[in-house]
């Protein structure tokens, strides 16, 4: 399965466990983007996991518009294990996303985005 | 029912004709004339006029500036008073003021929530609630005194109204409780709800009677005219308290559209001729709000027209 | 206890967003169980504030806490020794504890950071509900356990009004009408004699209308 190499890939036995401040602190330590993977809803191993982590995300995307960083850096997608083939293109779609919107603005006021946008190609 | 007032309402319904009434709805401005207009349309057709009080919490002409037009007009008002806008200083002031003009009949409402009016971010009062009310003013009238104690010698004279509304929830007899509950305040007269629903009404007024309480206050029965089925079905769906079946609502629209207005009137001349024969009701409330022209009419089909000639004194 | 919930964020950034040194003051009594004002919620608070500081090129400091209360002095106290360091401070206290903070620190800057609503229930998570108008004179004893004043839209006392529909409130169907679920409890009670008894008018004077309210208990004082 390839997919592209800029994704750091942090695993927990369910999304449910995926914290509000997890995603906040993950822009704050200057993630461009975040995806949030869990599994298809109505199938969570855990009952209702991905329906609360639903909830966080669409808050936190909330929080992300407002402030100024945009809420479409952050992501939730829902897939079982078994789709390989799909995780590799959601990783696809944003990443392909967030190099439109460019760095992070975290990053940028911190002076770590180092390359200006137009000479990204991948 | 004790206490006789200079009310010639009272005295309608005492002389045992069916009494009528209706209601004006003041402007939405300084226009004195509007009340003047609507009071001379129905004067000869009813025996008291309501001014009806902000109506669902919308800001009019105050319902005392209208009656005590009315009155120097040489006309009976009824002054209709809700307690969502006002605290017992200022009701029971009103109160004298209405009595100072010679004022002899007033409504105890509670009132609509201003949820529905055009200030709806207002506080509101509800100090006191219509029993509440009615309580205060019998005491103004029998006692001479002010819910704080003041003791005073003029004394309003007032023949005490209230609404009762056989429609409402919880059910039927909780209602008529709840009007057994306004005559032990001290309610002489209600105008009812309007009534589209015959069965529920007769079940009420039979509730009445087995308990005797017809005999202690005086139902005038509510009637509204559809003026056609926008309004039939606006009043079934969107106006809590009021039940309008679907055969009127059907009635209504089963006519072209230039005779649903002539329908609705229709239909409020029978509904009046069949409430005549139900005991416990001693006269009609005519409700028919912006359509005033239409109460001559309703009370001349109905043979309430011309109004008994009742030496008043 | 004590219903709250958090203001819209653009309310609190542009309260603050001239400030460069903060404290977000949670609260871990009432605010902490309708999850609108405790640490969590400051937490989160504060790193969105830092978030759009950091994007707008502004070096500022956010830091959070959380008090056990903010209407009790003994708790309010624990800030002193950091006080001084910030420019202004969220509180997100109920009303009260906004104030109390504010009366302790009275030269800081002190914001609200919730909206405070009511004094209710909770139904379920999320969904909370008004029971008390704190009107200084329960009756409860008389509406089987159901307050007309808290739960009746018109605070009657001799309800229910003619708008009662199907159970309803005539103000909105997600309301029930106070007075039918009070004629259901005295019903189960075998209690609806009262309903015919005209309930006198009340002394408002205990309630917000006789004025800002305050209880000295001798018994408890040394």
């Amino acid at each position: 399965m390839q997919y592209p190499p800029n994704v750091r890939i942090i695993e927990v036995p369910c999304t449910g466990k995926v914290d509000i401040m997890h995603l906040l602190m993950a822009f704050e330590y200057g993630a461009d983007g975040v995806m949030v993977v869990g599994c298809m809803e109505g199938d969570c191993h855990y009952s209702a996991g991905n329906l609360y982590a639903k909830k966080r995300v669409n808050r936190v995307k909330e929080i992300l518009d407002k402030v100024g960083i945009g809420g479409e850096r952050l992501a939730m997608y829902n897939l079982s294990s078994g789709m390989g083939g799909r995780f590799a293109e959601v990783v696809r779609e944003i990443t392909e996303k967030v190099l439109e919107l460019g760095p992070s603005p975290i990053r940028v006021a911190a002076g770590t985005a180092t390359r200006p946008i137009a000479e990204v190609t991948t | 029912m004790s206490a006789t007032t200079p009310s010639k309402l009272q005295k309608m319904i005492a002389s045992g004709n069916f009494a009528v009434t209706s209601e004006v709805g003041p402007p939405r401005s300084a226009d004195g004339e509007v009340i003047e207009k609507k009071g001379n349309l129905i004067k000869d057709y009813v025996d008291a006029i309501n001014v009806t009080d902000n109506q669902t919490s919308v800001c009019r002409v105050c319902s005392l500036a209208c009656c005590i037009r009315l009155k120097l007009m040489g006309l009976e008002p009824v002054l209709q008073m809700v307690t969502r806008d006002r605290n017992r200083i200022a009701l029971q002031s009103d109160i004298l003021g209405a009595a100072s003009f010679g004022i002899h009949n007033m409504l105890c409402l509670t009132g609509d929530h201003q949820h529905f009016g055009d200030h709806a971010k207002c506080a509101n009062v509800f100090d006191l609630d219509s029993v509440q009310l009615i309580q205060t003013v019998r005491m103004m009238r029998d006692e001479g005194k002010l819910l704080g104690g003041h003791e005073f010698e003029v004394r309003p004279q007032m023949f005490i109204g209230a609404a009762a509304n056989p429609f409402a929830g919880p059910n039927v007899a909780m209602r008529a409780s709840r009007l057994a509950k306004k005559v032990a305040a001290g309610v002489q007269f209600v105008q009812t709800q309007c009534i589209y629903n015959m069965d529920t009404f007769k079940e009420f007024m039979k509730i009445l009677v087995d308990r005797g309480l017809h005999e202690k206050v005086s139902v005038l029965a509510g009637i509204t005219p559809m003026k056609n089925v926008g309004m039939a079905k606006y009043m079934q769906k969107r106006v809590p308290g009021i039940d309008v079946p679907d055969e009127v609502v059907r009635r209504i629209g089963g006519v072209p559209k230039e005779k649903q207005a002539e329908e609705g009137i229709n239909l409020a001349v029978e509904q009046i001729e069949e409430l005549k024969g139900v005991e416990g009701v001693r006269g009609f409330h005519i409700m028919a709000i912006e359509w005033e022209e239409k109460v001559p009419e309703i009370v001349e089909r109905t043979g309430l027209y011309p109004r008994p000639n009742i030496d008043a004194g | 206890m004590i219903k709250a919930v958090p203001k819209p964020l653009e309310e609190v950034l542009d309260l603050v967003k001239d400030f460069n040194k903060l404290l977000i003051a949670g609260c871990d009594g009432c605010v902490t169980v309708c999850e609108a004002g405790g640490l969590k919620e400051a937490k989160v608070l504060a790193s969105a504030l830092r978030l759009y500081f950091t994007q707008e090129g502004r070096q500022a400091q956010v830091d959070e806490t959380s008090l056990t209360r903010q209407c009790e002095k003994e708790y309010l106290a624990q800030l002193s020794d950091k006080m001084d360091t910030y420019d202004a401070v969220v509180s997100l206290a109920c009303g009260v504890g906004v104030q109390y903070l504010a009366e302790m620190y009275n030269n800081k800057i002190v914001y609200p950071g919730v909206d405070t609503c009511f004094m209710g229930v909770n139904e379920e998570r999320g969904v909370y509900s008004e029971r008390c108008q704190a009107c200084g004179r329960c009756i409860l004893a008389e509406t089987g356990g159901v307050c007309p004043i808290a739960r009746c839209s018109k605070r009657m006392l001799n309800g229910p009004c003619g708008g009662s529909d199907k159970g309803k409130c005539e103000i909105s169907k997600d309301i029930p009408c106070g007075w039918e679920l009070i004629y259901e409890r005295l019903k189960t009670l075998g209690q609806l004699d009262r309903f015919e008894k005209p309930v006198d008018p009340k002394d408002w004077a205990t309630s917000r209308d006789g004025g800002p309210r305050k209880i000295v208990r001798e018994d408890l004082r040394i």
